[in-house]
């Protein structure tokens, strides 16, 4: 069948998320057929990407400096922390265009099943940030699963005694959502956080 | 309500006043001893015989996997693909049921895989579109079993009685598996940090509360259940025993004498007391231990004592309580799955079963090796004669 280089670069595409044996040959196939215009440009991409991206100091946040755009924003209100498990999230948060504050990616949740700790989680950075006098809220963004629960429920209990106000996302209806198909629980949630109009 | 709205509606004249649900298709592939089978059954009752290991259960099995969880007998998803014969391929091959429903509310197709890249999930199906997972399939469908395993459910460990409650509570209030599933999680979590002797504080804290909150929502559901059960076994007539029910737990016994706040604080305080002794045993208190208790009658003996045909004839009470509330309450009734159903019943109670399911307008699924034991229903069910993976619709007679 085929050659070691393309066995080899198969393999390596089958590795990422959401590409399978089968997505990741068509992948390699069509690269091939398209070289110029667009396997060397990837290839120039990946290796400008590998090279220069790094974490950024404060946050946490993927970006070519360091620090990253949003924590050099002069912008960006300082006086906002958001607190989130990955850089998707924070990518998610900034799509919506009407969050303005800072961010802090956490780098993953608490699971003591998957032996994830707060030492394996950028939680020092956070308390020490939060310390800052210019910070006036942290938000807590993580999702609402067992393990986004667990871990806002440590950042609060870790926070405590610091003079910054700890808020979390509402749970609740979604936007254009109809109250006959939600679920009891989400229902329920949005009941106990219903506020004045 | 809804249920009144189906009434009226012509395309279900029930013989009862119950909403009817029908299954007009059922398609199986590369399921267990099924390479392919397709049945038209429709509303009413289906009968299926065949001798032991024809392949009766595992229709039932097949059926059950269009509710949440792994099915009547709980097998992990790749066991159940069929392996070609006379093949040595070592990757199990994907399997497929899906099932087209006439329901009061409408007409309803789930579809339910299994792949081998799925791993333990399987791919779910509502309507033609991808569902996000297996708890949505509990917004449309209710199911409930009784197998020949559970005929000593009351004779066994708490575990199975706790199983059989949570799945009736499922199916008035879906959210009830996510958060057994979430209380689990954190419970685990919480077993691990202390075993390995990881004192943090914040880390425990954290996870006793999300307990706490959990356990208190799990303990009201299945509370709330129970008394919608006494209510409507009060109502219960014909041959079968009207048993006193109860659920026992620690946080359930808090809830019924103090406000849920309350017993969430003092059951989140417990934990953080007990965790030098929790972390020796590895368990602690909660509503993972709860029980569900049944007597044959108001006065009458423990279900463990009471003989092995009375612990079924409660076991039957019980789901038709259940199938009534259903229809009351959701407009819904379940289709129910009884295995070998008629093993330990006599005459006057197979007769008071038939009725009681005929009147409930559900649609139901009975087995058994012996045919003559389903004769009073030999006009109104149909019957399928299973063998070896094949089954025959026999003509009703007459």
């Amino acid at each position: 069948m085929a050659g070691n280089d393309i066995e080899r670069l198969i393999n390596y595409l089958s590795k990422l998320p959401g590409l399978g044996p089968r997505s990741a040959r068509r992948a390699a196939l069509h690269m091939l057929k398209r070289r110029e215009a667009l396997m060397v440009p990837l290839l120039k991409a990946l290796e400008s990407a590998a090279e220069n991206i790094k974490p950024c100091a404060t946050c946490g946040n993927l970006d070519t400096d360091d620090p990253c755009a949003i924590c050099a924003n002069p912008e960006r209100d300082g006086s906002l922390i958001c607190v989130v498990e990955e850089v998707a999230d924070l990518w998610a948060l900034e799509r919506t265009h009407s969050y303005k504050g800072r961010y802090h990616i956490l780098g993953g949740l608490l699971s003591a099943l998957d032996g994830v700790g707060p030492e394996d989680l950028n939680i020092a950075g956070l308390i020490t940030r939060a310390g800052a006098p210019e910070v006036t809220e942290i938000i807590l963004a993580m999702s609402a699963t067992v393990d986004g629960q667990t871990t806002a429920h440590f950042v609060t209990d870790r926070l405590k005694g610091q003079d910054v106000s700890i808020t979390r996302l509402a749970h609740g209806v979604p936007v254009g959502g109809e109250l006959d198909y939600l679920d009891d629980g989400t229902l329920s949630a949005a009941l106990k956080a219903r506020r004045p109009l | 309500m809804s249920a009144a709205l189906s009434y009226s509606d012509p395309a279900y004249p029930g013989p009862g006043s119950a909403p009817r649900l029908a299954l007009n298709r059922i398609t199986l592939s590369n399921f267990r001893c099924y390479q392919t089978l397709r049945l038209d059954p429709g509303a009413g009752l289906v009968v299926l015989t065949g001798a032991n290991g024809a392949g009766k259960t595992n229709l039932l099995e097949a059926l059950s996997l269009l509710s949440p969880g792994r099915g009547l007998r709980g097998a992990r998803l790749a066991e159940i693909s069929r392996h070609p014969d006379n093949n040595s391929q070592t990757s199990a091959p994907e399997w497929a049921v899906a099932a087209e429903f006439a329901t009061p509310h409408g007409a309803l197709s789930i579809g339910v895989g299994w792949a081998e890249a799925d791993g333990e999930r399987r791919a779910v199906r509502i309507n033609g579109a991808a569902a996000s997972g297996q708890t949505a399939l509990s917004e449309h469908i209710s199911m409930v079993w009784l197998t020949p395993a559970m005929d000593r459910l009351f004779v066994e460990a708490p575990a199975g009685r706790r199983r059989f409650l949570d799945r009736l509570v499922f199916a008035f209030d879906p959210a009830h598996a996510g958060r057994l599933q979430a209380y689990d999680k954190a419970r685990r979590e919480r077993a691990r940090l202390l075993r390995e002797g990881r004192a943090d504080e914040s880390w425990l804290g954290a996870l006793e509360r999300n307990m706490a909150e959990r356990a208190v929502a799990i303990a009201a559901a299945r509370l709330d259940l129970i008394e919608r059960l006494k209510r409507a076994i009060a109502e219960e007539s014909g041959s079968f025993p009207r048993p006193e029910i109860a659920v026992r737990g620690v946080i359930e016994d808090w809830i019924e004498q103090r406000p849920a706040l309350e017993v969430e604080e003092n059951y989140r305080a417990a934990l953080e007391r007990a965790r030098p002794e929790d972390g020796d045993s590895g368990s602690c208190e909660g509503v993972h231990r709860s029980d569900l208790m049944a007597k044959l009658g108001v006065n009458g003996p423990d279900a463990e004592q009471a003989s092995t045909g009375e612990q079924k004839a409660i076991l039957i009470s019980l789901i038709l309580a259940h199938g009534r509330l259903l229809a009351r309450l959701k407009g819904r009734v379940p289709v129910l799955l009884l295995d070998e159903i008629t093993a330990h019943l006599d005459s006057a109670r197979r007769q008071a079963l038939f009725e009681a399911i005929e009147d409930l307008g559900a649609q139901a699924w009975l087995t058994g090796t012996d045919e003559a034991l389903f004769t009073p229903i030999r006009q109104s069910a149909q019957f399928y004669s299973v063998a070896n993976g094949r089954i025959l619709k026999q003509e009703t007679h007459g």
